[in-house]
């Protein structure tokens, strides 16, 4: 499983790269292997939308399951993913990279001091291993 | 698949079908309704008997072999049920039909109400919702009402276990709550101590299923109705699972407001014997003035020499209609045929039978498969359809491998709260020859994960459709075989 090391997670699968005061987030390659082949995103909110951490922001279905993505951080929604809605499988070829979700700049970047590192976020997921 | 459809079977000017003479006064139709853009396919009787029975040679059916579904409860309907639902005073009563001309109807209603409210452990029954998540969606509703009732407006949330049926937040959510999810603790049962840290006033109520979806039976059920009650809220029980309870204890004796009954599995016809299910929900005390009406009552007693007079009554604050007319009736017949041919004791023995032979397959099937729920299950288990030591193989590929040995899949990839899921329910139906059969080849088939992956990722090999491609069926829909030229 793949867990890039310059990333923060957060415990319902969603990864956050900061840039700056900019979050781009998406899901984890567990998270990818785990919904199995992905045929539909939709994201529900807007670019200009003020979004809170914990708040929905997409919806994802794959062939076995639908699942909820939020944002792990708060802030104003500055890009979202076009392609993802026409290529929904690009989160099971590319989670890390071309299938990144949404753009945030933060209003409260403290909040990533409550997401896992890499080394934390293996330890989580392999604890889930029942 | 070489069987086209029943459109391209068509040819024009042939015909299996000729009107008898009308016995009432023709009428033309208006003419703004005539069109001659209509496609319809045109057959001869014979091209579509046929066809459809070639169509129903390709399909895998209860009649035919086991049929594993896990929580659809897909047991043996008696053929007994399809000749009393064709009872020509049953098939053939109208909805509009006086009350005093439909008695036999509404005598049998009467008694599955009565038959319902006593195997359950409830006050009042309402037979009228279509079929299980309609009847989930009816009970919430009763919930709601009810809290509104009382003027208790700040009960917002439903509480529901991270193991339910994806019905049960389906329904809280279109009945206006919030959605909170309760964890599921290392012996499969409801998280106790999470529960207690969720419960406030602005808890509506829970949504259980008992037996859960791991099959197992909940061993807090007492303690989770005790604090939902406690703090103010309401316990809706989905009844999915009730095949595991009849005869040995009832839902409403555990604490449970509302449930709906699942009469197309519990009571036979899985997944409405090809037709339409029955949800009928039942109620305590608190909730039965609740109920979604008509409901079927005695409206004069009867004596030596005259049978009671059977009506429909409203209750008292009920929620409203939420079917046509009174449900699906040619169902609750069948039900009630079931339960009239068992009789209490024979009901016990389903629940003794389902719960024995899930159990026995689930003893057969430890050590090659891994269960991580395990314990002594109820009327179906779960396993988990991957191994470290194979890891090409996932649970699908299980599935398809057991359609070239002639059986139906387990329910697979639900629960969700297990990985690789499969969720497995024998049903009473089947023999120990069927049960050893079907273990043998799952432990044939745990073996082939490990010796010859490839058989199982290509598989099925035997069957009419090979591998269907699931992300093409998901994202490329064609659910129209003709558009009308006005629409394209």
């Amino acid at each position: 499983m793949n867990i890039p090391a310059e990333l923060k997670y957060a415990t319902t699968d969603e990864w956050v790269k900061v840039e700056g005061d900019v979050a781009t987030i998406g899901i984890t390659d567990y998270a990818q292997d785990s919904l199995s082949d992905v045929v539909f995103f939709e994201a529900i909110v807007s670019v200009g939308d003020t979004i809170k951490s914990k708040q929905q922001i997409a919806t994802v279905e794959s062939v076995k399951a639908a699942a909820d993505i939020n944002s792990p951080v708060s802030g104003e929604v500055i890009a979202i993913n076009e392609a993802l809605a026409d290529s929904p499988e690009l989160v099971n070829k590319d989670p890390y990279g071309a299938a990144w979700m949404i753009k945030v700049k933060m209003s409260n970047p403290s909040e990533l001091d409550n997401l896992m590192d890499a080394a934390g976020y293996e330890s989580y997921c392999s604890g889930r291993e029942h | 698949m070489s069987e086209p459809t029943i459109f391209e079977l068509s040819s024009p000017g042939r015909t299996g079908v000729t009107f008898p003479q009308a016995d009432v006064p023709l009428t033309p139709l208006p003419v703004e309704l005539l069109r001659d853009n209509l496609p319809l396919p045109e057959l001869s009787e014979v091209d579509v008997v046929r066809h459809f029975t070639r169509l129903s040679r390709l399909n895998y059916c209860i009649d035919y072999g086991l049929y594993p579904l896990g929580s659809c409860t897909m047991k043996y309907n008696p053929k007994i049920n399809e000749a009393t639902a064709r009872f020509p005073g049953f098939a053939y009563v109208h909805p509009l039909q006086p009350e005093e001309t439909v008695q036999g109807s509404l005598y049998l209603m009467y008694h599955l109400q009565e038959w319902l409210k006593e195997i359950a452990g409830f006050s009042a029954v309402s037979l009228q919702p279509a079929a299980g998540a309609h009847g989930e969606l009816t009970g919430v509703l009763m919930i709601r009402a009810y809290h509104q009732h009382r003027g208790d407006t700040k009960r917002t949330r439903i509480l529901i276990p991270d193991s339910a049926h994806g019905t049960n937040p389906a329904t809280s959510a279109m009945s206006g709550f919030e959605v909170v999810p309760v964890p599921t603790d290392k012996q499969g049962n409801v998280d106790l101590g999470v529960l207690r840290t969720l419960l406030d006033d602005t808890i509506a109520g829970i949504m259980i299923t008992n037996p859960n979806t791991l099959g197992l039976f909940d061993q807090n059920i007492l303690e989770v109705t005790r604090l939902v009650h406690e703090a103010g809220g309401l316990v809706y029980g989905d009844g999915a699972n009730l095949n595991a309870l009849l005869g040995i204890t009832r839902p409403g004796d555990l604490g449970i407001d509302v449930l709906h009954f699942n009469l197309h599995k519990t009571f036979s016809t899985p997944h409405g014997g090809g037709g339409p299910g029955s949800g009928p929900v039942g109620a305590s005390d608190r909730l039965k003035d609740f109920l979604p009406g008509p409901v079927v009552e005695v409206l004069e007693e009867g004596d030596e020499d005259y049978p009671p007079l059977y009506g429909f009554v409203e209750p008292k604050h009920s929620i409203g209609r939420v079917k046509s007319f009174y449900g699906h009736f040619g169902i609750m017949v069948r039900a009630y045929t079931y339960i009239a041919m068992h009789g209490p004791e024979g009901l016990r023995k389903i629940a003794e039978n389902a719960v024995l032979n899930a159990n026995y397959l689930q003893a057969r099937l430890r050590g090659t498969y891994k269960i991580p729920y395990d314990r002594i299950c109820m009327h179906e288990f779960v396993v988990e359809g991957k191994w470290e030591d194979a890891p090409e193989v996932i649970a699908l590929d299980i599935s398809k491998r057991l359609m070239d040995y002639d059986f139906h899949p387990p329910t697979n990839y639900f629960p969700l709260i297990v990985h690789d899921a499969l969720m497995i329910e024998p049903t009473e139906t089947e023999s120990r020859q069927t049960l050893d059969a079907f273990a043998d080849v799952m432990i044939k088939i745990a073996e082939e994960a490990h010796t010859q992956p490839e058989l199982l990722k290509s598989a099925p090999h035997h069957t009419p459709v090979r591998r269907v491609d699931e992300v093409k069926a998901a994202k490329d829909l064609v659910l129209c075989c003709w558009i009308p030229e006005e629409q394209k």
